[in-house]
């Protein structure tokens, strides 16, 4: 009888991670072709909402860039973190919190027509992002307290924090009891980077980022330690490499981007602190990141991928009548056949006449 | 007679290398069998075969006369074949009856009384209420072979039980196999020491590179024949015309207290030791008697409180609590017992390995990664030390232990050490590649390194070092001159008997040659 058995791959092949990611695009299609038909809806028109009719028009490109640009920046410092096998989930508190305290620095300055007041947010927006991720890196180096569930309660925490500022002290005296801050002075927002669109300067900060992050996991030294703390920790034990720096490192990285991502919303489209800052970024970056091979070139592809998704998701609502949710479920089918098919990067699939090896599990 | 166990012309192709190719053993009833062959020679593959972990690609197996095909290793012990691996499965926070019990029927209560009297009929010494955790690693592996007997086996298969016993278990060790075999069982003994299988085997069949290079009466042969016939050359040997004379102190261990975090670990007590320019201190003692410790102490891997740092002395600095970064700038380099994961990253070439303790001796330049200057310094590795492989872009994993173990032993050597330290340096090393090694070390020595070799393998001590300590439940012996000792006096130490090595023996060189 044959069956289909997994074999460890002796060698890797370098289009395994360009495959795999393909693998994972073509069964979501498949699956998503599914869910239409379930909705009476056809594939074809579908796919044609999510996938081309965002990137026909100006406007549609427009708004992919615009949320490319916190996807990009968040996923890279993601990225980071978890090529060292560190678990920060909690993006979404940290550009919360990053957002906030650049609002506060732009509330305070009101009026200023200072041209280094937008770097002063941007700065105060890493600071807060940092911070927040801070608490998590000491409560693991100090207690050893895991940081997926601190960072991801944390986030719960960010928010409430945010509904209690916007609905008290930063709110906006002239607002009609609207929970959201005065609207932030033209020194205090990001300049508009293409016509008629709400993409702003603050897409080039996550470019520069991506570029930042590539030589940093590439070609530094610190990059380096991280990457084989996070492979083989022995080996890092042995080298000398600190598993507490690596940590506070990688933590601190993905605050600050997950930070200046914040500053990116209240300081760009939003233009002022409200109760709603972003749909998600924070959880959707981890997608990202990962569906990026966790490498930095890989991330600007999948970002697009992201936002595209996130962007079709509207055509889709608006010309064929699908859900909203049809974003999410999308990202999720993305994720888990990821995830699924990324066994295939480290093992393969053979055909051949049973083998009791496998069938019972390694007895030794 | 028939014959228990009959192979005929198996063969198991794996992607990569022919593990076996139409290989023929016969095994009778009451015979103990070596299979004898270097790492890779395809042993375990073979016994696994047997075992029914893995199915032959080709060839019959028959058992007790009837061609028959294992399915799983459960239907291996219900024909009554058993396996003694190497490395224990038994579970330290149980008792040996609950560890017993876990693998049969019937109820630990039941169990007890026919341990007892197994344990008095194959002169396995086990008390069955003991906690495994508090046993010695010759009673784990009694507790091992008692529970293969209780399954009553017709056959059984041991792998390289000898390697973790100190030499008197080994001769405890094979009464109790030859008890077995005068009943009518079986024995497939598989190890690569000559001299073991010349005292203890009826016949051996020797693999090569997954071949049967012949099935002979080690008993007639000699140790150099059957090496001839396991790596189809003499048996290499490293030339040690032993150290001129002790240098200055490198490094200096003294009063050295340690409690491990891991329960389970030695504590280390009272250690003291001195290391000189230009001499092998060998440290000797059966595994799990706190070398890790010791060695995860000296490599700087763990780090002593403030207080102790004075414990660890490198030419007069105290660095007992600094780190290995610290220690190698100071000329302390480390190669450890583990290749893969410790001592280089798999999935990183060895170029990238290079960076691993190399960063700190100009292979990063103003934090940034030299790759010209990595790639070069590996290239040069890799020829200094003859280690086969693609090149300086193989993943580590690619490379066999030997290899691999050529690459890191070369990185540290060419990372210009004062004192090395050395964990097991030919530990599953095929025997050219460590003889190779053990040249490297000595020549090293004459250079006047200070090296500090940690090992199991006794051979391997006597053949290189100058000087002998031996470890025992964490308390380290006073070190005798090698050619002043014998096996006898460290296999006494071996076992926490430590008296013949306090009392200068009279020179036993000549009484023992």
């Amino acid at each position: 009888m044959r069956k289909i058995y997994l074999e460890p791959r002796t060698e890797r092949s370098a289009f395994a991670p360009f495959l795999v990611s393909m693998l994972a695009v073509g069964l979501t299609i498949i699956a998503g072709s599914g869910l239409f038909l379930i909705y009476d809806k056809s594939p074809i028109a579908g796919f044609h909402a999510i996938f081309i009719e965002p990137l026909l028009s100006s406007y549609g490109i427009g708004e992919i860039l615009l949320k490319l640009g916190p996807l990009l920046l968040i996923a890279q410092g993601l990225a980071i973190g978890f090529r060292a096998r560190v678990w920060n989930i909690g993006a979404e508190g940290q550009l919360i919190i990053g957002a906030i305290l650049a609002s506060v620095v732009a509330i305070y300055f009101d009026g200023s027509t200072s041209s280094l007041l937008l770097p002063a947010m941007v700065l105060a927006g890493a600071l807060g992002g940092m911070g927040w991720a801070g608490i998590a890196a000491w409560l693991r180096t100090r207690y050893n307290a895991n940081e997926i569930l601190v960072t991801f309660m944390l986030s719960s925490i960010a928010l409430q924090i945010l509904y209690y500022l916007v609905t008290g002290p930063l709110r906006d005296p002239q607002g009609f009891n609207f929970p959201q801050s005065i609207t932030f002075s033209a020194a205090a927002t990001f300049p508009i980077l293409i016509e008629n669109t709400r993409v702003n300067a603050s897409l080039i900060i996550a470019l520069v980022v991506s570029v930042v992050a590539w030589v940093f996991m590439q070609r530094s030294l610190m990059g380096y330690k991280l990457v084989v703390g996070g492979m083989a920790p022995q080996a890092a034990r042995y080298a000398g490499f600190g598993e507490k720096r690596a940590i506070w490192l990688a933590l601190l990285v993905g605050g600050a981007a997950a930070g200046v991502a914040g500053v990116g919303e209240v300081a760009g489209p939003l233009g002022m602190l409200q109760r709603t800052i972003s749909p998600g970024y924070g959880f959707t970056a981890i997608i990202v990141a990962f569906l990026g091979g966790l490498h930095p070139i890989g991330i600007v592809f999948s970002s697009l991928l992201m936002a595209l998704i996130h962007v079709g998701g509207d055509f889709a609502r608006l010309s064929v009548g699908l859900p909203s949710a049809v974003t999410d479920i999308f990202q999720g089918l993305l994720l888990t056949f990821y995830l699924a098919s990324s066994l295939l990067l480290t093992h393969r699939l053979r055909l051949r006449k049973s083998d009791p090896a496998f069938a019972v599990g390694a007895a030794e | 007679m028939t014959a228990l166990l009959k192979l005929t012309g198996i063969s198991k192709i794996y992607p990569a290398v022919v593990a076996n190719d139409a290989i023929d053993l016969t095994v009778m009833p009451g015979e103990i069998h070596a299979v004898l062959g270097e790492n890779g020679a395809g042993k375990s593959t073979l016994m696994k075969i047997i075992y029914g972990v893995t199915a032959p690609d080709a060839g019959t197996l028959e058992w007790l006369g009837t061609e028959t095909r294992i399915r799983n290793p459960a239907h291996a012990r219900a024909l009554g074949i058993g396996m003694v691996f190497q490395h224990f499965s038994l579970f330290d926070t149980l008792t040996v009856a609950e560890n017993i019990a876990l693998a049969m029927k019937g109820s630990v209560k039941s169990i007890t009384p026919r341990i007892t009297a197994a344990s008095k009929r194959f002169g396995l010494n086990v008390e069955p209420d003991m906690r495994v955790q508090s046993l010695s690693v010759g009673e784990r592996q009694r507790v091992e072979i008692l529970r293969c007997m209780l399954q009553e086996p017709k056959l059984i298969i041991m792998d390289e039980p000898t390697s973790v016993l100190p030499p008197q278990g080994v001769s405890d060790l094979f009464r109790t196999l030859k008890k077995l075999a005068s009943e009518g069982i079986g024995i497939l003994f598989i190890s690569h020491k000559l001299d073991e299988i010349r005292e203890l085997c009826d016949v051996a069949t020797v693999l090569r590179h997954g071949k049967v290079t012949g099935t002979t009466v080690p008993r007639e042969e000699t140790s150099k024949s059957l090496a001839r016939m396991m790596i189809g050359r003499d048996l290499p040997h490293a030339e040690n015309r032993g150290s001129p004379e002790q240098g200055k102190v490198r490094l200096t261990v003294s009063k050295l207290n340690y409690a491990p975090e891991d329960l389970f670990a030695t504590p280390l007590e009272n250690v003291s030791l001195n290391l000189h320019a230009g001499e092998i201190l060998g440290i000797a003692g059966v595994s799990g008697n706190g070398q890790n410790s010791l060695v995860g102490l000296l490599s700087g891997e763990t780090i002593l409180p403030d207080a102790q740092a004075a414990c660890i002395c490198l030419n007069g600095t105290e660095l007992g609590s600094s780190g290995p970064t610290d220690r190698r700038a100071l000329g302390l380099h480390f190669v450890p017992e583990e290749r893969l994961g410790r001592g280089a990253v798999p999935e990183h070439d060895l170029s990238e390995n290079s960076l691993l303790t190399g960063f700190g001796s100009g292979l990063a330049k103003f934090g940034f990664l030299d790759l010209a200057g990595m790639k070069r310094f590996s290239s040069e590795t890799i020829e200094a030390f003859d280690v086969r492989c693609g090149g300086p872009n193989s993943a580590a994993q690619s490379l066999s232990g030997g290899n691999l173990q050529k690459f890191i032993v070369g990185r540290e050597i060419a990372l210009r050490p004062e004192v090395l330290i050395v964990s097991q340096p030919t530990w599953g090393v095929d025997v050219g590649a460590a003889a190779a090694i053990r040249q490297k070390l000595i020549d090293l020595r004459d250079e006047g390194v200070a090296i500090l070799v940690v090992s199991e393998e006794l051979e391997e001590l006597f053949e290189i070092s100058d000087r002998l300590h031996v470890m025992f439940r964490g308390r380290l012996s006073p070190s005798v001159k090698t050619r002043m000792t014998n096996v006898e006096d460290i296999g006494l130490a071996m076992t926490g008997d430590f008296q013949r090595l306090e009392t200068p023996a009279t020179p036993s060189v000549v009484e023992h040659a």
